[in-house]
């Protein structure tokens, strides 16, 4: 065989690069599609919204009156029902990510867990809802308060944190768990010393983003029964005196971001529709930030550890 | 080959120092579930000395290294048979009665790729002292300096034992794994290819120090490298399919081999 003489060649290739051109301007338009359409979508709220972002909306309770009417209540009841969440979410599902992962033997029962873990992040959370409202509300008796709604959510994100607390611990090295098993450490001693910290980070972010995630919710809290006025605030967790912690607060009846949202938009009166757009954007500042916050640690954790 | 062995654990302590016996494995057999890796295997680990494995890709050597620590008990399937006699408390190690932390305790093991925790280098070092339960602050200090002059690696990190281990060299991590190996006083150290993941210069110090550790500890040695068995080690094991085909002091086995198969090896006929 004769080699193409090198004009052909040149044609060819030319031919190549056309093609890789043409797809590069597809992503692009792709990619713009997908991140103009979010930032119209942001950037509309945020004009809407802005007029109404002062302090006052932030210190100030809801009410009949439009422009008198605040979020304090809402984002009070969302910092506390988060609280709750996720002092349930993190132990409960790291210790079961842990234990899926280091401890629990790799047979078919294990398998069978493992994939139904997955599913569960996969369940409608209105489905969570029902289930919290039947469990928590009526047979534990927790009523319609915040420990109701932040264990539901802690249900909803476990799978979540499962999930990724799993994912961190496979990220390190079986010769680095081999290492510290040939020092004489014991598996817990590995998994507390070792394979947990080192893993922190990745943990930490699917923390942050089942958090994200739960903050946002609103089906299940509706569900639950979250109350749509509430013009006053929870019993404060710090009392005057001894002990000086109070748990009151947990029994207390509360909204939260979303459904304050929720509740705005779907009054008649135009001038509630502002604050329904002052409150999404809060909503979305408070989520990006949590976001922001699950970037920065795992860059700072994982900074220190290389294999 | 054995013979020689049993005599001196007959009589204990009665033998001079440099035939004493440090571990022994008695027709030791391993099976990785259903695959029968070692068959039959009864070998000496000499005290204050270098024994050395070597035999081509699959032969079983590594497999017969990790059973001085127990370390194949981390994993479902495995199973051993025979024994893996610890003198001088005559005791065998792979008994199930014996735990494998007792065991990884008294022996420890250098890996073939350097594998320091992302952890501090003082840390590194003394991890194994905090597994014991060691905590007093001055006796951790002392027990560290005198693990990295072991190790050959006290004066270029006195200044910086707070920092990551990850930014050592390559040698050099190597040898602060070998510091963090001799820091719980072993009796018996297991080098599974130490210096296959290193350069040529790096090389030569761990075996200069591996030839000044053996002063102290009985050292067992994984190597593919057959000039590194032969600069190094005292006594030679050639491996192949899991059998040994012959053990001899180093300067025979690769000077004057007992053995068709192990001439053939070493003067790379196979494998």
């Amino acid at each position: 065989m004769t080699p193409a003489p090198t004009a052909d060649l040149r044609k060819l290739i030319a031919r190549h690069r056309l093609w890789e051109r043409v797809f590069t301007i597809v992503g692009l338009i792709a990619l713009l599609i997908g991140l103009l359409v979010l930032l119209g979508l942001f950037t509309q709220l945020a004009v809407t919204g802005a007029p109404r972002l002062t302090p006052e909306f932030f210190t100030s309770f809801p009410s009949r009156i439009a422009e008198k009417a605040g979020i304090l209540s809402a984002w009070v009841g969302s910092l506390l029902v988060m609280l709750v969440t996720a002092c349930s979410a993190i132990p409960l599902g790291v210790a079961a990510g842990v234990y899926l992962e280091e401890y629990a033997p790799k047979n078919w029962l294990t398998a069978i867990i493992e994939i139904n873990v997955m599913n569960l992040a996969g369940v409608p959370s209105i489905i969570y809802g029902l289930l919290a409202l039947g469990l928590f509300v009526y047979q534990f008796g927790f009523g319609q308060s915040i420990l109701s709604a932040g264990l539901t959510l802690a249900l909803l994100i476990l799978p979540i944190v499962i999930v990724a607390t799993r994912e961190a611990l496979r990220a390190v090295p079986g010769i680095i768990r081999e290492a510290a098993y040939a020092l004489g450490a014991t598996r817990w001693q590995m998994v507390s010393h070792h394979v947990v910290p080192y893993s922190a980070g990745g943990i930490l972010t699917g923390v942050i983003i089942g958090l994200s995630r739960a903050i946002g919710e609103t089906a299940p809290i509706i569900t639950i029964g979250a109350l749509t006025f509430i013009a006053f605030l929870p019993t404060p967790p710090v009392t005057g005196e001894f002990p000086f912690l109070s748990f009151q607060w947990l029994k207390d009846p509360f909204t939260v971001l979303p459904i304050q949202m929720f509740n705005w938009t779907s009054r008649p009166e135009e001038a509630f529709q502002l604050n329904a757009a002052a409150a999404g954007v809060v909503l979305l500042v408070m989520t990006l930030a949590m976001n922001a916050l699950a970037i920065w640690l795992r860059y700072r954790i994982r900074r220190k550890i290389k294999w | 080959m054995v013979e020689l062995a049993t005599n001196i654990f007959d009589a204990p302590g009665s033998e001079p120092a440099t035939a004493a016996l440090k571990a022994e494995s008695r027709h030791l057999n391993f099976h990785y579930g259903a695959f029968h890796a070692l068959k039959d295997i009864s070998l000496p680990v000499h005290d204050h000395s270098i024994t050395a494995l070597i035999g081509p890709s699959g032969c079983g050597k590594s497999t017969f290294l990790r059973c001085f620590n127990r370390m194949h008990d981390l994993y479902p399937g495995n199973r051993y048979q025979g024994e893996i006699v610890l003198y001088p408390d005559n005791v065998d190690i792979l008994a199930p009665s014996v735990d494998p932390i007792e065991v990884r305790m008294r022996i420890s093991m250098v890996f073939q790729k350097p594998n320091p925790f992302p952890k501090s280098i003082f840390e590194n070092v003394a991890y194994g002292l905090k597994v014991r339960g060691i905590t007093q602050r001055d006796l951790v200090e002392t027990k560290v300096e005198q693990a990295l002059r072991g190790a050959a690696l006290w004066n270029e990190v006195k200044d910086r034992l707070n920092e990551l281990a990850g930014n050592l060299s390559g040698g050099q991590q190597q040898r602060l794994c070998i510091a963090r190996a001799l820091a719980i006083d072993p009796e018996l150290i297991l080098f599974d290819e130490p210096t296959s993941a290193l350069d040529p210069i790096a090389t030569a110090s761990i075996e200069e120090l591996m030839l000044e550790l053996k002063e102290q500890v009985a050292i067992l040695i994984v190597t593919h490298n057959m000039q590194q068995a032969a600069r190094v080690s005292d006594h030679t094991a050639f491996l192949y399919m899991g059998e040994v085909i012959e053990f001899n002091d180093t300067k025979k086995l690769f000077t004057m081999p007992d053995k068709k198969q192990t001439e053939d090896y070493i003067t790379g006929r196979f494998g």
